[in-house]
């Protein structure tokens, strides 16, 4: 065997369980990644019961609940996006992962205007209307910028990465017999709505 | 073990020579995702920092050679002790053995022509170099190196005025490339075994790296976000750890240990992983409690991160919860006892070969055991009391981590050197450098077990003179040290070069690695072996031991 059609058929190693299971495991870095933000909630929860309550007050459940309706929706049009591909349908899955990523680009626009809602009443880290509040409040907002800025981190990643999706279908890299890049990409984007489903109710409904 | 066909006159080029793109030179391989190359770029790279760090180690034990001011003030000292702990935990000690030796030689050892993520590899590779440039710089810039020491202790590392930033940035981005290895090498070892390679067939290194995959995967991403928190609280001002602003230091300690205790498992369990491989193969004889030796590692690595919080047994906490960690403190040494019960059983009655492989993990059973008695002393909750933040615990810390891990890899770089370079080194040199580095190393570390005790406290900048000839003593050692790793690394550099040719099995090894080309050709295997046997298997020798017996 000659050394360049040695460096040619190197790597061409396919292993779709293998890339699921890889995936499966950097999927649970990341929810040690937000249990480590969940155990400091829960801690400060605990130590300012009380503060933690009525800074809850100040966050809108609707709009919260609105995100949460377009979170869940997504996720289900990225799962139907590999059916659609399992079924050889490869035009109906490349749109549902817009569909997806629209839905994705709809929650941050909800993000925005909530974020610069609050930043408008000047409430935002380091402001003096939030220094004057008890601490357990100062925590409380602390922790939702920092849990749902990391969330929305990973929301922009999750576009990017459909981004890529959309490509490698474009370019015949992603096929109804080879989809794993996809079914990948979908349980990334299922992980970050899990992690919204912690969010919405830790944030917005108890109150 | 196996049956692997190599026609004795096909000599294929190496893996040195061809690679997995077209480039020529330095790009040949830092583009390359050959994960043997990938595992000699970490060596080489983890090696720079090795030094640096060595470096700095070596001028914190000149100042502290008297009392008073010798030749830097007490912030140079704090930022160069600092930069010492960085270093050398982030960049050699949790590297060292699974980047290096792992990426090296996991895939061969399994039977696999590489790691199941190739190019995830060289990703870690990347993540690796450009933390360690950032930790390294931040010492250039305005304004000095971080003085928090390498825990970053909230609230000092959120007002400190030095830069603390590119230090935590650097942590981040370490951890992620360790994540990233243990993703890999945990589906590398489910999904690439060689047909007839069972989890009971795996040599004890693997397994040793299997169980620090897990460790790297789930308490990784903790460290991640504790920094990233102090991150966003030293930029943006959000209050989560800071008391000013209603925060708890005490929980940035807790979030710190639940990583960086387990962290210390990422260290060892490698090493014991390559003691484990050693003792047999110069013992010639098959390993002792193969199984015991496999599951205790999977058990240091599951008890081993519920005892975190015997780092703050003077922080505050309930008597309950202090009880409960030091109980599980104990139970952690139990398995770590089996195994050397284990390796010591497995030398009795063998054919013993002092080469400096050998000697090296001798070594690590004699300093990795005073480390693990001094960590039970530390964990017994009235004498911890006593010890707490003196010299002992730096003592104990040294003696596990230098002493076992570090002397772990040297163990690993003597005994794969010819299988990776081709060429063999100086054995005689060799010996006399690990006399000396052992002796160099004993001497620096065991006096601070005993001003430790006196009273001594750790980190500190200057000391009492009844203090002075523990610290004296302890800076001589340095140097003998430093001695014995210049006159190593010189001889491993010179066999590197001009070493005579090594055979393919230059120690009677019986697992894979032994079984290639010396150095592995690009895929490592002509052909995928089957393997039939346990990976110890010395039934060979053994036989013909007892046949020489029986006719003399």
């Amino acid at each position: 065997m000659s050394s360049s059609t040695q460096s040619a058929v190197h790597h061409v190693h396919r292993d779709d369980y293998g890339s699921r299971m890889g995936m499966w495991l950097f999927l649970f870095t990341e929810l040690i990644l937000f249990g480590g933000l969940f155990i400091v909630y829960a801690v400060y929860r605990f130590t300012h019961q009380q503060e933690f309550h009525i800074a809850a007050q100040e966050l809108n459940t609707t709009v919260g609940l609105v995100n949460t309706i377009i979170l869940l929706t997504s996720s289900m049009t990225a799962a139907m996006s590999i059916t659609a591909m399992q079924k050889g349908n490869i035009r109906f899955s490349k749109g549902l992962v817009w569909v997806t990523i629209m839905f994705a680009l709809a929650f941050m626009v909800n993000k925005y205007f909530e974020w610069s809602a609050k930043i408008h009443h000047d409430i935002y880290p380091g402001s003096k209307e939030l220094l004057n509040k008890p601490e357990g409040e100062i925590l409380y907002f602390g922790l939702y910028y920092v849990m749902t800025g990391l969330h929305a981190l990973h929301v922009i990643v999750g576009v990017v990465f459909f981004l890529f999706i959309l490509r490698h279908i474009t370019q015949g890299k992603i096929q109804p017999t080879r989809y794993v890049r996809l079914e990948n990409a979908a349980l990334y984007w299922h992980l970050v709505d899990l992690i919204w489903i912690f969010l919405f109710p830790l944030f917005y409904l108890i109150h | 073990m196996a049956n692997v066909a190599i026609p004795a006159d096909t000599v294929e080029p190496s893996y040195l020579e061809v690679t997995t793109n077209t480039h020529k030179g330095l790009l040949g391989w830092i583009l390359s995702v050959d994960h043997k190359r990938i595992g000699l770029l970490y060596l080489f790279t983890m090696l720079a920092f090795f030094f640096v760090a060595v470096g700095f180690g070596f001028l914190i034990r000149l100042e502290l050679i008297s009392p008073g001011k010798t030749f830097i003030d007490a912030q140079t000292y704090n930022q160069f002790f600092t930069l010492h702990g960085i270093i050398m935990i982030f960049l050699f000690i949790i590297p060292g053995l699974p980047a290096v030796f792992g990426n090296f030689f996991l895939p061969i050892m399994i039977g696999a022509k590489d790691v199941i993520f190739p190019r995830l590899n060289l990703l870690s590779w990347y993540l690796f170099i450009i933390g360690g440039l950032v930790a390294v710089a931040a010492w250039l810039l305005p304004g000095g190196s971080a003085d928090t020491g390498w825990t970053f202790y909230v609230p000092y590392s959120v007002r400190t005025t030095t830069n603390v930033l590119p230090a935590l940035i650097a942590a981040f981005l370490l951890g992620f490339s360790s994540i990233l290895t243990g993703v890999n090498f945990i589906t590398t070892i489910h999904r690439m075994r060689a047909p007839g390679m069972s989890w009971f067939r795996m040599p004890l290194f693997v397994w040793g790296l299997y169980a620090t995959a897990w460790v790297q995967v789930l308490a990784t991403p903790i460290i991640g976000i504790t920094l990233a928190l102090v991150i966003i609280e030293r930029t943006l001002g959000v209050g989560i750890f800071d008391p000013a602003l209603g925060g708890d230091p005490i929980l940035y300690q807790h979030l710190f240990w639940i990583y960086s205790h387990p962290a210390v498992y990422i260290m060892v369990l490698p090493a014991m992983g390559i003691v484990s491989e050693i003792i047999p193969v110069f013992a010639r004889r098959t390993i002792f409690g193969y199984k015991f030796i496999a599951f205790s590692s999977l058990a240091i690595a599951f008890f081993g991160s519920l005892v975190w919080a015997h780092h703050m047994f003077s922080a505050g906490m309930s008597d309950t919860a202090m009880f409960v960690f030091s109980f599980l403190t104990f139970v952690v040494s139990i398995p770590s006892a089996i195994k050397v019960f284990n390796w010591v059983s497995t030398m009795y009655k063998g054919s013993i070969q002092a080469d400096p492989p050998l000697l090296y993990v001798l070594s690590f059973l004699f300093q990795f055991s005073i480390g693990g008695f001094t960590g039970l002393m530390l964990g017994a909750l009235s004498v911890n009391i006593h010890l707490q933040d003196t010299s002992f615990v730096v003592a104990h810390f040294h003696y596990v981590m230098f002493g076992g891990t570090g002397f772990g890899i040297f163990a690993a770089m003597h005994y794969w050197f010819p299988k990776m370079f081709g060429r063999m080194y100086n054995k005689k040199i060799a010996t006399w450098a690990w006399a000396i580095v052992t002796f160099g190393y004993n001497l620096l570390y065991f006096p601070m077990f005993i001003m430790g005790y006196l009273g001594m406290p750790r980190r500190y900048y200057d000391y009492l003179p009844e203090f002075h000839p523990y610290h004296l003593a302890s800076t001589i050692g340095s140097w003998i040290l430093i001695l014995g790793l210049i006159i190593m690394f010189t001889n491993l550099y010179i066999g590197m070069r001009r070493g005579p040719k090594a055979p393919m099995n230059p120690w009677g090894g019986v697992t894979l690695e032994w079984t290639t080309q010396t150095p592995p050709i690009l895929e490592n295997f002509h052909e995928i072996p089957t393997v039939t046997t346990g990976p110890y298997d010395y039934s060979k020798y053994e036989i013909e031991a007892s046949e020489k017996k029986e006719t003399t």
